[in-house]
């Protein structure tokens, strides 16, 4: 795919120096996203420790309260822009075009920049813990007038530096998003139509879609808030007639459709495991394929549910309910398709099906704290208060980090040729499920009872339900450990793994772990059938038999 | 879920099946009145609106909840692969009839939920702010408390950073603690000259954001007589956990007997914990990172007590 205008690639370098260079190659892009990414899980999964810490007793008595303030700001702005997303784009470059027969990305020099966006601006974000004054400490919403007090006056300080890094990536996704879009729509093996192609890719194409409607409101959005900030303009401030209330609507109009950008993939990648391990074609393929694009019409007219008690009128209210409750409609279509597709299946309780599974179960709960979210009387009450917070923790934690560590096991042999362990796959899943309902579960009672979000003290009618919250993090924060050892230890010298080891059907399981650069070169195979053809017989392409025969010749005599 | 592949009818399937949606109808229904447990104590007209709302959320949700979870454990425990069985199950690659059904039932359930909550919304009659916005002029706040200019039973509540002053202009009084009287309907006017905060009551289950630059009318009638907690429920900055303050609902005589106390009090510092704190913290070498000054405490008549119990 790489012309020869620039410098003709020489042999891009082997072995582990690759991940340190400027490479073209999705398959080490995406590598170095997801460690880069796991790298500030760490961070973020690091300060998540210290408001655990803090709020385990009543009182302000582990940090000072502008520490608190930074450091839950920061948790947030990590986890979301250099976790997530960087961690969901890593697996966009290693699955997109490997399961659509694509030798690359479309633009493999865009592909590159994006990513190198990342350490620039974790680089920038980070470095404003040292910048007088301390890092943002407004909340990863920002909200003016509170984010633009400055109370130092310095023209470089925490928040300045917050919302560059912001709209940085916001670049970077943009740059990611043209990129996946594009790959998706123009570079499918020959005979893979829309309705032949893996859900991941339909989810994937549906998120970053999302992505380029949505980003040019927040980047628009944080450019103004800058201006506020540095340059004495008046968007948000109301005594030069701006409005605080103007950003929130900027800053939802992206932020909700965020959400949707994180758990789309998560969708995907719950369809695209679900079959292999129960041994049964995804149930209502083509509903559960179009409910994405559901999801992406409806996310996007929702986002004034965030905004309830800020001072909205009443038609607004009950507009922006109505819609917020059909979004259930498609996500319940999913959920009922994976149980379709479980149900009379043969499951096989691997490491990655367990993690689907609590995902699953993870996210059913989410989605029922949701309607009681969209729903307007009761959000008034619990708008603002940790009842929120143990939601959006259930679906992201819960839900999409589970769904996103039953994506590495299950790959992990496919793009590093080693096997992960599944007795530390199994304590690690384990782990994970009861230390986030441990942590997420508590957090409901706290808002019901009316604890707001983001405190660095509270009353003591509060503090059971804190220390059983406390002590589900501190598990979850352990959990990450059998998860790290795995990872090295079969990256180093686990058994190597087969071109299919879980049986699976997929263009990505017809090539060699690790696939080689261009995956499969000239020679892309024809797809015949629709994906997930688990008990049919059908093959997925021409000449099946022969790929299949040709792999496993190649695996015996290496 | 037993309708997914065309079979004769299984009579003990079906008998099995009703009897555990029985059981889980009834389970729901338990949860559905622990909800009400789950809330602090009900203490205006609004807090039975709303938990009756949530109460079915509860129900409904745990039905939805629990039957999901149902079939994936009988999943998990009957459709297991024998341990050397390397075969694939019988292909089901959908079912039409089961698709429209499982679109349709979760369409009106949340269209019953949404009406259901819009109703609520209405009896309420916490209409929308946006048609009670007045152009707020800051120079309404500096000095006296022009009585004339405001209805006498509006509680003028002014939000800074940290501290909540409540003015009753009828009466001349003011306060860092706020006064109601029972069962007798009462209109606030929300400002704030400095960042968002929000008023939030949760014994009231009301809560409503003040906007800087804007005036908000805000109305509710509180139903019990006890102590309640007032906090600020969007992110005002460092002190933000501390900026509370007590509400007091009394019988209308207390109140009427406590607004006329108040009024012969002599003005003195009002609540503010971030201004001590603030003070304490400015003497250590190494305090924390930047924080914008709290406001002085207001001058009232009745400061009030932070460390009296509250009920919810």
């Amino acid at each position: 795919m790489t012309s020869a205008t620039f410098p003709a690639d020489p042999k891009p370098p082997a072995g582990w120096s690759r991940y340190f260079g400027f490479s073209t190659d999705a398959k080490v892009i995406g590598i170095q996203y997801i460690v880069l990414a796991f790298f500030y899980f760490l961070v973020g999964g690091f300060l998540a420790m210290i408001i655990r810490g803090e709020l385990i007793t009543p009182a302000s008595d582990l940090v000072d309260r502008t520490v608190y303030n930074g450091i839950y700001t920061m948790h947030g702005t990590i986890m979301l822009f250099l976790f997530i997303f960087p961690v969901l784009n890593g697996l966009n470059n290693l699955l997109i075009p490997t399961m659509i027969g694509a030798p690359d990305m479309a633009f493999p020099r865009l592909n590159t920049a994006a990513f190198w966006l990342v350490p620039v601006f974790s680089l920038l974000l980070v470095s404003s813990f040292f910048v007088p004054g301390g890092p943002a400490a407004a909340g990863w919403w920002s909200y003016p007038p509170v984010s633009i007090q400055n109370p130092l006056g310095h023209f470089i300080n925490g928040q300045f530096l917050w919302i560059l890094a912001v709209a940085l990536s916001g670049i970077s996704s943009i740059m990611g998003a043209v990129n996946f879009v594009t790959t998706i729509l123009r570079m499918r093996a020959p005979g893979m139509t829309l309705f032949r192609m893996p859900v991941f890719c339909w989810t994937a194409l549906a998120a970053q879609s999302l992505q380029l409607i949505g980003l040019p409101a927040l980047t628009g959005g944080a450019i103004m808030l800058l201006m506020d900030l540095s340059f004495g303009t008046s968007f948000y401030r109301a005594e030069g007639g701006g409005d605080p209330v103007l950003y929130q609507h900027f800053f939802w109009f992206y932020s909700h459709p965020a959400v949707y950008v994180i758990i789309l993939p998560v969708f995907g990648i719950f369809s695209e495991i679900f079959p292999v391990y129960s041994r049964k074609p995804l149930f209502g393929y083509v509903y559960v394929a179009l409910a994405s694009f559901i999801i992406v019409g409806l996310g996007l007219v929702v986002w004034v549910h965030h905004m309830f008690p800020s001072g909205v009128s009443q038609w607004m209210r009950d507009l922006f309910m109505g819609t917020t409750m059909l979004i259930a409609v498609p996500t319940g279509v999913k959920v009922f398709a994976w149980l379709g597709t479980i149900w009379r299946g043969k499951l096989r309780l691997t490491t990655p099906m367990l993690f689907c599974l609590g995902g699953l179960f993870n996210f059913v709960f989410a989605g029922i704290t949701g309607i009681m979210l969209a729903t307007v009387p009761v959000d008034i009450h619990v708008s603002n208060t940790y009842f929120v917070v143990g939601h959006f923790h259930y679906v992201i934690y819960g839900a999409a980090v589970m769904g996103i560590f039953a994506a590495i096991y299950h790959w992990f042999p496919k793009f590093t040729g080693r096997m992960p362990y599944e007795g530390l796959g199994k304590l690690h899943c384990l782990l994970t499920f009861v230390g986030a309902n441990l942590n997420f579960l508590p957090m409901h009672p706290l808002g019901l009872m009316g604890m707001p979000r983001r405190v660095s003290s509270y009353d003591p009618e509060f503090t059971f339900w804190n220390v059983i919250a406390s002590l589900g993090a501190f598990l979850l924060g352990v959990s990450i450990i059998p998860f790290l050892l795995n990872m090295l230890s079969s990256w180093i010298r686990g058994p190597k793994a087969g071109h299919n080891p879980w049986n699976a059907i997929g263009l990505e399981w017809l090539l060699p772990s690790p696939p080689p650069v261009e995956n499969f070169e000239d020679e892309v195979p024809t797809v015949i059938s629709r994906p997930y053809g688990y008990g049919t017989g059908e093959p997925l392409v021409e000449h099946q038999a022969e790929i299949e025969r040709r792999l496993e010749l190649q695996e015996a005599t290496a | 879920m037993t309708t997914s592949s065309p079979q004769p009818i299984n009579r003990p399937a079906v008998l099995g099946v009703s009897l555990w949606v029985g059981v889980l109808v009834l389970l729901s229904h338990w949860m559905g009145q622990q909800a009400y447990h789950w809330l602090p104590v009900q203490a205006s007209n609004a807090a039975p609106l709303v938990d009756g709302l949530f109460s079915f959320e509860t129900a409904l949700g745990t039905f939805v909840f629990a039957a999901v979870v149902s079939v994936m454990l009988w999943v998990m425990v009957f459709n297991r692969a024998d341990k050397y069985d390397e075969s694939d199950a019988v292909p089901i690659e959908g079912n039409t009839k089961l698709e429209v059904i499982w679109t349709a039932i979760p369409f009106v359930l949340v269209m019953g939920i949404a009406v259901y909550a819009m109703r609520v919304n209405h009896t309420l009659g916490v209409l929308g702010p946006m048609e009670h916005i007045h152009a707020h002029n800051s120079a309404e706040m500096q000095g006296g408390y022009p009585g004339d200019r405001l209805p006498a039973e509006q509680v003028e509540v002014i939000a800074r950073q940290w501290s909540w002053e409540f003015r009753y202009p009828g009466s001349n009084v003011s306060a860092t603690e706020l006064h109601l009287a029972v069962d007798q309907p009462v209109t606030f006017r929300l400002i704030t000259d400095d960042v968002l905060h929000g008023f939030y009551i949760p014994a009231f289950r009301l809560k409503q954001d003040v906007i800087p630059g804007r005036a908000i009318d805000f109305s509710l009638t509180p139903t019990r007589e006890g102590r309640y907690r007032l906090r600020d429920s969007q992110f005002s900055g460092t002190w933000f956990a501390a900026n509370q303050a007590d509400v007091v609902v009394q019988s209308q005589d207390d109140y009427a007997a406590w607004l006329k106390q108040a009024a012969g009090q002599p003005l003195q510092a009002g609540l503010s914990l971030a201004t001590q704190e603030f003070s304490e913290r400015q003497k250590q070498k190494n305090p924390g990172w930047a924080t914008v000054p709290p406001a002085p405490p207001p001058q009232v008549n009745v400061p009030g007590s932070p460390s009296l119990p509250h009920d919810g």
